[in-house]
Formats: structure tokens, C-alpha cells, sequence
């Protein structure tokens, strides 16, 4: 007898299975207006919080007066870091941020104090009526300076230096010794910010067992709640958090915002408290990506293999420590891309100053170090008289190949086959010239061709999915299978964020899928069910997918086992179309009549293999779990004598392993290779002397639907043995690489060197 | 103050409301109409985008008061009887909305652009939409959507 309990289960296309291009189950939430985001949600009594944040980048506070913003009438409450109730500071991976800041603040906007009142206006003038006494420091800014003397420039008392990660491979000199060709060149990346539209926000409702409701936007409910316990000084089972909706997160939710400050008030007043940040407060309310400082040398036989790399990557994380620890392994182990390196010297600096806070933002640590190494292989290229799709064939990686880590890849890596189908897509057409919306400039009509020259350039990034080093990565599912109106219906529950990603989407298919049952719902994410991991790192596809195809599986198998006791059949069975099918006498019962009044409900943790942390002296070990390609061709229009660029065509070819959702992944592809045109042409933080210049969308550019081109799209399927469906997270690896593409058609079409993004006109025209 | 207007065909009241409100502020806190969102508050994302006398318009940079005996459309005024807009069906449809945060500014400002131009070119959806900033979407199935929208429109005359 074959056991079925095993087998998959297959829905017929356009059923809304795994493959299936289903529409989102949110979607018509979201177009009527209906859709409850964190800023969205309302209850009597609420009051509105705020926020009162530091103007300096480095100040002591000597005193702090709250006298006249409580005198404020409709006031009702003023807490500083003396009413924290718990533990004072929290952090993702180390707590060191401060809920309320201590006497010292340590960059521009950290939360000093926070107030409840019953307008946001009255909330604001009560702000301004807080008094400090400050006194004002000269902030530590310089990222590199920090580097050479970490303890003489401590922004933190455990030292400047966040974490230093070396890579060595081989032996550098004597290959540098052989060396027919070196090509060097030093790079920076200024600081992108998430610009999710959803700003931070949230409701704290206090409930009668002293405890509190949090419906937040948040990346990873459990993790918050980890961190937001302690300090209201609560078990973790009095702080009950559920989702609310989600407007984009990108990383820039996987810390907290207003989670805690809203819980205080809240506990304080005892009334439900809202805080909803505005743009200008959003930007000092996240963390941002780190910007970075690199340098790099390569060298090569005439003939374009690479001997030997060398990189420093010098990354500013800010006061507080965040996510910067697996920032540096990133930048470390992915430092010099998917390329056969046989002799390497890497060092990835994660550091403490007064600049902005960063953490995590799509591509976490790989975008930095993906521009400089792209731009380094044209250098090499260029110096070895080969194009840039040739000499990255020529030093690509694939399966087999080993990272700078020493990891083998051992699941499809088909590079050279991606770049031989890149550069065979068709090229764009020249621009019409009588329109001149189609040149750079557009409709500020700077151009009517004069001064415009083409460039092409390409693009390579390698990403690393899921949680590295050894973290135990884990997500878990609800599955419960009943009759419903006379319907076997499904009900998936998890404690996954669903940040716009298409997760609810995916969680449905694969029950479809895994269970032949067409009406399933996902259940609001709520941390009543165990913890799913953090909606990042491209990891959620693979691992709440896993989470949720186990726990499907283990249904199967119950209502399978059923069908056999109630049919007296040792058939192999199947899930089908809402029936229970035989292999050889095909449907054989209704799933509704093998389950009459019984609910099957199963719980199943899923983990991916384990990794190991890297080597701290040599960077070895097999960090990663899964690696992830995208490969970018850009097109680009430049007004060479104005420095105006107009990206004319993106195409990329990326490998998922397994397409799970076609309309979810291009949009996926789409919205990172964005994402990264913003840090190539236009997206920076603008900092100075620790302050940030442009807080505002007036400021601060995101890509419009002028500057984003049309894409093509290729996207391959070479499966991965070891994940779900054999497929390959998706979401970040198109951040990557679309930058440094972009870059090399501008440095095409002008010869200019271009060694840090974002470009701005002046670098183009001198 | 006292502002009175309509609001998607019905006449709405909203009372004790500060001067510095904005109409978005009006709409999503006093009238409970959310639709509307408040990204940037600032005239820059058009995510509140209504139509105030049927032109769009961002609703966080007109003052309440200047709503006063106007008409106000928002995206919970889009659907007619028989089921969602053009425009709403065809994002559900193409892959338009991923977050959704900047979806109901964007479907005022597309409905705006279908009914003034019943087969807009790419050019001119990019034109139109080019207020409307989207984070997640890299726009692509935004023009998908626009363009089915225009189909649908067409079919439904």
C-alpha cells in the first residue's frame, strides 16, 4: 500500500492554487476605501499622542520642564523616560535605544517626551511648551573616522565600532604579485529611506486586566512584542498585538516606532491612545539604510578572470545598534558578489555616530557593497578591453561555485545563462523626438533633443534569503479545515505581516493547493498563534509558506485517514476539487461528508536548514540559507549638458525557483527595481553636521510614474531543492541590481566615473 | 466652526471644527470617511486626492472651511449601484495594489483621467498620474490598470 498522506495535491489552473495568478483577498478592501490601516482605526474616547523630539544630533539633557505643557487645556497626560514603566531601552538585536531619551540624546529626532491629549493640534502645542535645558555637543559624524579610532569617538559606551567582519580567502599579495591587471576605485552610497506611505501608527486600547490591545503596522508582531513588554512592565500574555493594515514597510517597520509610547499613554490615561506620525516625523521615526563608505581593488590576467578582490565597507548605523550587526554580514559575505574569487580581503564596518539611525531596508547590506562591486567588474571590464555582460560571464558564479564565505552554492545559480538572455532582449527604440515628454526633462521642456545621448549599462546583485548566522528561523501556521453552509472551508492563521507583499494572497493559494478546498480565508494576523518571523529578508514566501503547507499536510492527512475508515479503503488518496479522489476510481466522497461535524485543526512550526554564524577572524561557514539572483539592463537617456537622465527601459531576468503567483512577482520585480532607480538617481537623505535637510516628500524624491520606465521581464524557474515548491524569495534581490545598471548606462552615455549614488546633476556635468 | 457639504451625494455637517483643519482631516476624523489617506499631509503623494466640484484635488491642502456648500467626491463615492468604478475593478484586477495606501487618491485621479480622455496614451496616464506617488507598485501595473479601466469604461457606454 502507498501511503497518499504525502502527495500533493493539485488544483486545476485558475482555481487560485500555488502557480496561479490569484488576486489579492484584500483587493476590494483596498479599492473601495474600506481597508483598516494602522492610521485608520478609531474608537471613543481615543486621544491623540505625540512626540516631542531632539533637535541636535548631540546634546545632555540638564533638565527637563513639563509644567506648561500640562497646564495645556485638553492635556491629559506628559510622560518622559522617569514614567517608563519596565525596562528603559529596547532593540532588535541589542537594547540600546532608549524608549524616552536618558539626559543625553543622540541624533536628531530621538523621542525625548511623549503627551495625550484630545486634539492633535492641542497635543502639539503642548509639545512646544516643553522647556529643555540643553546642552549642546559636537555630534561624531564621521563614519571612517570612527573606524581608525573607535574608542576615541564613542557614541555608545560599549565603543564606536558596531561590528567588524572580516573575510579572508587565499593568499592577496601573492596574487596581487601576479596580477596582469588591478583596477581600484572607492564608492559611497548615501541614505535611503523606506518612504513607505503608510506613516507609523497605531492604537493602544488599555483593557481591564490592567494589559493592554496594540493594533499596530508592524513587520514582525512577535518581535515587537518582545521588545514592547518589558518596558510597559507587563508579562507578554497582557500585551495582546494584532495587525493592522499595512502601508508598505521595506524594512523600515522591523524596529519600533510608536509601539511603546502609545502603550504608556494608554496605560497612563487609561484610555485608548492613537499616535499617527506625519512625513516629517516619519523620517526621523524610522531607521533608514545605512549609507556606506567603500573601497575597492581587483586584479585580473589580461584576459578578465579575477585573481584577487580587496573591499573596506564602512557602513554608518547611527546611535542605536538595530539591525547593524547582520548588516555587516551581508555587506561581508555578499562583498564581492556572485563572482569565482579565488583570493579575498574583506572588511565590513558597522559603526555607532550621531548621524540618522539605520537598520533594515530591501536589500539589508547587500545594495551598498552590489553598487561597488557592479561598477568594479565594469572598471575590470573596461581595463581588460571586454563589455560588461562578457566580463561578468567570464567571473560568474553558479551552482558549485563558492561565496567569499566558503559556502558552496548548492542549488541553481544559472548567472551566465541569466546575463546570455539579458543582453538578448530586444533594445528600445530610439525617442521620438516630437514628443518631448519622452526625453529628459520632459514637459520642463529642457531639451528638444540637443545635448541628449544614449547609454546602456548592466547590472548584477546577489541576495541572501531568510534570517543567517545561525538564527533560529522559524515560522508557524493554523490550519483548520470545517464545514461551512454544507462548503469545506479553510481557515489559515498565522502571525505573518502582510506588508502589500501578497502574503494573505500566497497563504491562500497554497491551502487551495495542499487541501482541493476553493474557499479558504486568512484569519487577521494576531499574536494569539506562535511567532512567524519577521516579513523581511524576501523570507516569508518560503517560510510561512512552509509554516502553512505543514500544517495543510497534517490536515490532509487526518481527513485522508478519515476517508479511509469511513470508505474501508486502502486506496491512495488525494484532496481535489472539494473531494476526496481515488487513484484508480477518481472522486470517491464529498470532503463536507468525510467531515460532517468534525473541524481538523493542526499547528505545524516550519524551519529552514540550519546555518552557522561567520567565522569572526576568517568570515567562513555556511552562513546563508538561500541565495538569490537578478540581472538588470538599463537604458538610459542623458542630457549631458544639463546632468538630466531619463531611464528609457529596465529589463531583468530573475530566477525564483518556482513562480508561485506571476501578478504578485512582477509586481514584486517592479516595485524593488524602483526602489532602486530612487537610490541611483534621485533618493538621499541629505545630512549635515548630523541634521537631516530634507525631511519632506517636497525634498526627499521617490520615483513618480514619469521617471520609472517600462520593464521586460524574464523570469526563470530553476527550482530549489530545498525550499517549499522549490521556490527562491524575490521581493529584495531587484533592489539590488537595478542601481548599479543604471548607473553604468549614465557613465555610458556621459564616460563620467560616477562613484556614488544617488547621481545628482552636478556629478554629471561637473 | 460649522462645515457643511456634500459629501458623496449627502449632505454632511461637521461641528467644532479648529480653522487650521484640513478637508482630509475633516473627512477622515470627523466624518469617518477613511478613504482618503494621509501619507505625506503635505500636497506632495496625492494620496488624500478627492474631487471637490468635480475637480481632484488634494483634501490635506484645502482648509475645511473652504469645503463649505461644495461637493466632495471621495473613493468610498466611486462605486454606483451596480458594483465597483472602471478604475476599481481594473486595480483589484492587474496587480495595481499592493499596500493600497496610495490606491484611493490614485483612483480619483485615474477616474478623473478616463472620463476626460476616454483612450488615454501612455504619455498621458503617466502625465496625469504623475502626482500620485506609489512605493510599492513601480507603476507598471498601475498603466496595465488605467489602460483596462479605459476598456471597461468604453464597454460600459
Amino acid at each position: 500500500m502507498t501511503t497518499s498522506a504525502t502527495r500533493g495535491n493539485v488544483v486545476a489552473p485558475g482555481r487560485g492554487g500555488v502557480g496561479d495568478s490569484a488576486l489579492r483577498p484584500d483587493g476590494t478592501l483596498k479599492v473601495t476605501g474600506e481597508f483598516a490601516y494602522a492610521s485608520d482605526l478609531w474608537i471613543d474616547g481615543t486621544l491623540f499622542g505625540a512626540t516631542l523630539r531632539s533637535p541636535y544630533a548631540r546634546a545632555r539633557i540638564r533638565a527637563i520642564d513639563l509644567g506648561p505643557a500640562l497646564a495645556v487645556p485638553g492635556v491629559e497626560a506628559v510622560l518622559t523616560h522617569e514614567d517608563v514603566p519596565g525596562t528603559k531601552v529596547y532593540g532588535l538585536d541589542h537594547a540600546d535605544q532608549p524608549v524616552l531619551a536618558i539626559g543625553e540624546v543622540r541624533y536628531q529626532g530621538e523621542p525625548i517626551a511623549i503627551v495625550a491629549a484630545d486634539h492633535p493640534e492641542t497635543a502639539r502645542r503642548a509639545l512646544e511648551r516643553i522647556r529643555i535645558d540643553w546642552e549642546v555637543l559636537e555630534p561624531i559624524t564621521d563614519a571612517r573616522a570612527v573606524v581608525a579610532d573607535p574608542d576615541g569617538r564613542k557614541v555608545q559606551e560599549r565603543g564606536g565600532v558596531v561590528r567588524h567582519q572580516p573575510v579572508r580567502v587565499g593568499d592577496v599579495a601573492a596574487a596581487r604579485a601576479r596580477a596582469e591587471v588591478v583596477v581600484s576605485g572607492e564608492f559611497s552610497v548615501g541614505i535611503q529611506d523606506q518612504a513607505f506611505l503608510g506613516p507609523e501608527s497605531g492604537l493602544a486600547v488599555p483593557a481591564e486586566d490592567g494589559g493592554l490591545d496594540l493594533f499596530v503596522a508592524t513587520q514582525w508582531l512577535h518581535q515587537d512584542l518582545r521588545q514592547i513588554a518589558p518596558c510597559l512592565g507587563l508579562p507578554q500574555e497582557k500585551v495582546r498585538m494584532t495587525l493592522a493594515g499595512v502601508g508598505g514597510a521595506f524594512g523600515g517597520r522591523e524596529d519600533l516606532s510608536m509601539q511603546i509610547h502609545a502603550g504608556m499613554l494608554a496605560l497612563r490615561t487609561g484610555r485608548p491612545v492613537r499616535i499617527v506620525y506625519n512625513r516629517y516625523e516619519s523620517f526621523f521615526g524610522h531607521v533608514h539604510r545605512h549609507p556606506a563608505l567603500m573601497r575597492y581593488e581587483y586584479g585580473a590576467t589580461r584576459d578578465g578572470r579575477i585573481g584577487y578582490a580587496t573591499a573596506e565597507i564602512v557602513l554608518d548605523g547611527g546611535a542605536y545598534t538595530s539591525s547593524t550587526p547582520s548588516v555587516v554580514a551581508n555587506a561581508a559575505s555578499l562583498g564581492l558578489g556572485p563572482y569565482e574569487i579565488p583570493n579575498l580581503e574583506i572588511d565590513a564596518y558597522g559603526v555607532y555616530t550621531n548621524n540618522p539611525p539605520c537598520g533594515a531596508m530591501r536589500g539589508f547590506g547587500a545594495v551598498q557593497a552590489c553598487f561597488a562591486y557592479e561598477s568594479m567588474m565594469d572598471r575590470l571590464g573596461a581595463a581588460c578591453g571586454l563589455g560588461p555582460v562578457e566580463i561578468r560571464r567570464i567571473n560568474a558564479a553558479g551552482q558549485g561555485s563558492k561565496l567569499a564565505t566558503g559556502q558552496v552554492i548548492d542549488s541553481p545559480a544559472p548567472l551566465a545563462e541569466m546575463l546570455t538572455r539579458l543582453a538578448a532582449m530586444p533594445m528600445p527604440a530610439a525617442p521620438d523626438r516630437t514628443d518631448l515628454r519622452n526625453l529628459p526633462g520632459g514637459v520642463s521642456q529642457t531639451t528638444h533633443g540637443e545635448g541628449v545621448v544614449r547609454g546602456v549599462g548592466y547590472g548584477v546583485g546577489i541576495k541572501n534569503i531568510c534570517f543567517s548566522e545561525g538564527f533560529d528561523d522559524y515560522s508557524t501556521a493554523r490550519v483548520r479545515l470545517e464545514v461551512a453552509g454544507g462548503e469545506p472551508a479553510v481557515v489559515v492563521h498565522t502571525a505573518a505581516a502582510e506588508v502589500g507583499q501578497g502574503l494573505v494572497t500566497l497563504q491562500e493559494q497554497i491551502a487551495r493547493t495542499e487541501l482541493g478546498v476553493d474557499r479558504v480565508t486568512v484569519a487577521p494576523a494576531d499574536d494569539r498563534v506562535g511567532d512567524a518571523g519577521s516579513s523581511s529578508a524576501s523570507r516569508q514566501s518560503y517560510m510561512t509558506g512552509g509554516a502553512v503547507r505543514a500544517a495543510c499536510a497534517a490536515v490532509r492527512a487526518e481527513v485522508l485517514a478519515l476517508a479511509r475508515t469511513r470508505l474501508g479503503t486502502d486506496d491512495d488518496l488525494s484532496l481535489a476539487g472539494g473531494k476526496v479522489v481515488s487513484a484508480s476510481a477518481g472522486a470517491v466522497a464529498a470532503i463536507a461528508d468525510v467531515l460532517g461535524d468534525r473541524a481538523v485543526e493542526h499547528i505545524r512550526e516550519y524551519r529552514h536548514r540550519p546555518t552557522v554564524p561567520m567565522d569572526p577572524v576568517t568570515g567562513q561557514g555556511d552562513t546563508h540559507v538561500q541565495l538569490a539572483l537578478c540581472v538588470h539592463r538599463a537604458v538610459v537617456d542623458v542630457d549631458v549638458e544639463l546632468g538630466l537622465v531619463k531611464v528609457v527601459e529596465l529589463a531583468a531576468v530573475q530566477d525564483v525557483g518556482k513562480i508561485m503567483n506571476r501578478l504578485s512577482l512582477e509586481g514584486q520585480i517592479h516595485g524593488g527595481t524602483a526602489q532602486g532607480l530612487g537610490l541611483a538617481l534621485m533618493e538621499e537623505i541629505v545630512v549635515q553636521d548630523g541634521l537631516v535637510r530634507n525631511p519632506s516628500f517636497t525634498d526627499y524624491l521617490i520615483p513618480t510614474i514619469l521617471d520609472m520606465p517600462p520593464m521586460r521581464l524574464d523570469i526563470l524557474e530553476s527550482p530549489d531543492p530545498h525550499a517549499p515548491y522549490g521556490l527562491r524569495g524575490a521581493g529584495e534581490p531587484p533592489t539590488l541590481s537595478s542601481t548599479p545598471a543604471i548607473v553604468a548606462a549614465v557613465r555610458d552615455a556621459t564616460g563620467r566615473p560616477l562613484n556614488r549614488v544617488p547621481i545628482r546633476p552636478e556629478h554629471i556635468c561637473r | 466652526m460649522r462645515v457643511t457639504f456634500t459629501v458623496n451625494g449627502r449632505e454632511q455637517v461637521a461641528d467644532d471644527v479648529w480653522e487650521g483643519e484640513s478637508l482630509l482631516f475633516v473627512l477622515r476624523e470627523r466624518l469617518g470617511l477613511l478613504g482618503a489617506k494621509n501619507a505625506c499631509e503635505q500636497g506632495e503623494c496625492g494620496s488624500c486626492t478627492v474631487y471637490l466640484d468635480g475637480l481632484p484635488v488634494c483634501a490635506c491642502l484645502v482648509a475645511a472651511g473652504q469645503a463649505q456648500g461644495r461637493e466632495v467626491r471621495t473613493v468610498e463615492g466611486l462605486a454606483g449601484p451596480d458594483g465597483l468604478a472602471p478604475v476599481q475593478q481594473a486595480f483589484a484586477e492587474c496587480g495595481a495594489v499592493q499596500c493600497g495606501f496610495c490606491t484611493p487618491g490614485l483612483l480619483v485621479q485615474a477616474d478623473d483621467l478616463i472620463t476626460r480622455v476616454p483612450e488615454p496614451s501612455d504619455a498621458e496616464i503617466r502625465e496625469a498620474l504623475a502626482g500620485n506617488l506609489c512605493r510599492c507598485t513601480g507603476y507598471e501595473k498601475i498603466l496595465d490598470a488605467v489602460r483596462r479601466a479605459a476598456e471597461l469604461k468604453a464597454a460600459m457606454r
